[in-house]
């Protein structure tokens, strides 16, 4: 288990302020945020790496804020992999084993097993600055889990992949967490993979942690503007509410229920916002008429904004949808959605 | 076939002036003694020591350079700290002091006026006319060019690299010796080469430290002094071959390390 507590870290220009975060062992746990957020600072405090200015840091029941880097039992892979190129793969692997104790007998299991999980046995003797990337990377996983770390920190270690490299190492992350019950904590700007590997996650932001709880509390009831919009929350509005509805610039949506005093803001995802030429019956207690803003392609998906009244909604429908419905620019168009895909906060 | 623009003859023609520049004295001074006197010259007791005492006295202070210039050069590219900018400056003024400004530094510090001096004759360490003189005088001009190279070698390794030691286990000293010497290997030996090469040619700041035991530099003026350029030229000839034999050799061992790494 990790505690940090009113931990801060103050560089030239930036700081972490006051950080509070409990990662319970065995868990995979997301840091997500912007660039500049302070995540990397925060991984790189949790190993040592850098000098904290105030605060704690406990791994287990140990108190490791003074503690230097190799006495913490902690793992750390990078993005980059951080490799080290002038020795070969299996030498790269084997590197920290002599520093703790691990017998030979074991230390050996943890080599074949980490070999044949990561499929590196065809690579042994070759030199690291000759591997693609994925390679590299399952070179740096299996380095920094061979010494049995109580945690293992991944910084990005997806992000400078291609598409078929990542999902590979996608997939070796989440088998090497479910069999190995090391603590990860992950730092990531991608949903589908905070989506796909996290049993809780944090978000940060200008040095300070936002929000933290379980992935689906993040993206689905964020608690300040900032994740809503850092979680692709895009109809996020300030609202006034009477009794079970929130007024939006004079458009009343219903709730469904009374929200808690003091609450503010409404967000609805785009994906919950459904689009119809005719008005359908349902259990969508909001439809209403609006026009054509603004199509923009995403690719994958479209996003229209649609303008009722004085207020805009987002709505991600897929291509096809939008040639069925023969969506067009300045267009009428209904809209509806669910009161339970309201979140207030 | 492209027609070259006419930027390319403005290269060309500057870089071959400068080619000729260089070249061509060094090839007139190689070809000007007869085999005969090259042959002579080495029989000569006097000029054999005097290359051995050159070699001898550069390849100490290189190694002098390395053993206490490398943990300043890793300092250096790792850390920032109050009056960096100071350190690296100071390290570069002997490049820019005349270098008979220097000898006469280090006669400066080494009298029995100066308390450095002092100890130094109390514990019987003579600088004035001795090789500990010249050693310190080529360790004075050419360390700045070892720092500069190991420096940059260790600029070029990504302090990840060695993040990632320690949280294996590795202490700082392991880090360093497991990791970042072998990775920045090629850069040290580069800047050793350049403080030897420094070194070896060192001649003004001798001259006022220590005429004597002499140099091959020093012994080439004599020789110049003493009896024109025929007889100086031999000498020259032989220190410029040692010296390229020994660099030739340093630098096939880096291009290995270079293609093994």
């Amino acid at each position: 288990m990790i505690q940090i507590e009113h931990l801060s870290v103050e560089f030239t220009g930036f700081s972490l302020t006051d950080i509070h975060l409990t990662v319970d062992e065995g868990t995979f746990f997301i840091l997500m945020g912007p660039t500049g957020a302070g995540k990397t600072v925060l991984l790189e405090a949790i190993a040592g790496l850098i000098p904290v200015s105030g605060g704690t840091i406990t791994i287990g029941t140990t108190d490791v804020t003074r503690l230097p880097p190799e006495k913490r039992g902690v793992g750390i892979v990078y993005q980059d992999y951080a490799l080290f190129d002038h020795l070969d793969v299996t030498h790269n692997i084997t590197y920290g084993l002599r520093y703790h104790g691990i017998d030979k007998g074991r230390s050996r299991r943890n080599f074949d097993r980490l070999v044949e999980e990561l499929d590196l046995s065809r690579l042994l003797k070759r030199r690291t600055n000759n591997l693609s990337g994925g390679e590299r990377q399952r070179v740096a996983l299996a380095r920094a889990l061979i010494v049995e770390p109580a945690i293992l920190l991944l910084d990005e270690p997806l992000a400078a992949l291609d598409p078929a490299f990542r999902e590979d190492i996608r997939r070796a992350l989440k088998r090497l967490h479910r069999e190995s019950g090391v603590t990860f904590l992950m730092v990531t700007h991608d949903f589908a993979e905070a989506l796909s590997l996290a049993d809780r996650a944090a978000v940060m932001n200008g040095g300070i942690i936002e929000q933290t709880g379980t992935i689906e509390d993040i993206f689905q009831r964020p608690r300040s503007t900032f994740v809503a919009d850092f979680v692709g929350m895009k109809n996020l509005f300030r609202a006034r509410f009477a009794d079970t509805s929130a007024i939006v610039d004079g458009l009343s949506i219903e709730l469904g229920r009374t929200p808690d005093n003091g609450q503010r803001y409404i967000a609805i995802r785009p994906e919950d916002i459904v689009l119809s030429r005719e008005p359908h019956r349902s259990s969508m207690r909001n439809t209403h008429t609006g026009r054509v803003n603004a199509i923009i392609d995403h690719g994958m998906y479209h996003e229209v904004t649609v303008a009722v009244e004085h207020v805009t909604f987002s709505s991600l429908i897929t291509k096809r949808s939008l040639l069925e419905l023969d969506i067009r620019k300045d267009r009428p168009i209904i809209i509806a959605f669910k009161a339970t895909a309201i979140h207030t906060f | 076939m492209q027609k070259k623009e006419p930027f390319f003859w403005i290269m060309f023609s500057t870089g071959f002036i400068i080619m000729a520049f260089l070249v061509l004295p060094m090839i007139k001074m190689v070809t000007a003694p007869s085999c005969a006197m090259l042959m002579e010259v080495l029989r000569d007791r006097e000029v054999t020591r005097s290359i051995r005492l050159s070699i001898f006295t550069a390849g100490s202070a290189a190694l002098i350079s390395f053993l206490f210039g490398t943990p300043l050069a890793y300092l250096l590219a790792r850390h920032d700290f109050f009056g960096k900018r100071l350190v690296e400056s100071i390290i570069d003024l002997p490049v820019v002091i005349p270098h008979p400004v220097v000898g006469i530094a280090i006669l400066g510090i080494a009298g029995r006026d100066f308390w450095l001096g002092a100890i130094m004759q109390e514990l019987g360490i003579r600088i004035m006319g001795s090789v500990t003189g010249i050693i310190t005088v080529l360790t004075f001009v050419g360390i700045p060019f070892y720092i500069n190279a190991a420096k940059s070698g260790f600029e070029a390794i990504s302090p990840r690299i060695e993040h990632v030691s320690r949280s294996l286990g590795a202490s700082m000293f392991g880090t360093f010796c497991r990791v970042t010497f072998p990775l920045a290997w090629r850069s040290i030996v580069v800047g050793f080469v350049m403080c030897m090469a420094r070194a070896i040619s060192e001649f003004g700041a001798v001259v006022i430290v220590a005429y004597h035991p002499m140099i091959a530099p020093v012994m080439i003026y004599e020789r110049f002094e003493g009896y024109g350029l025929k007889y100086s030229q031999p000498v020259a000839v032989w220190l410029v071959t040692v010296c390229l034999s020994l660099f030739l050799v340093l630098r096939i061992l880096t291009l290995k390390t270079k293609e093994d790494s």
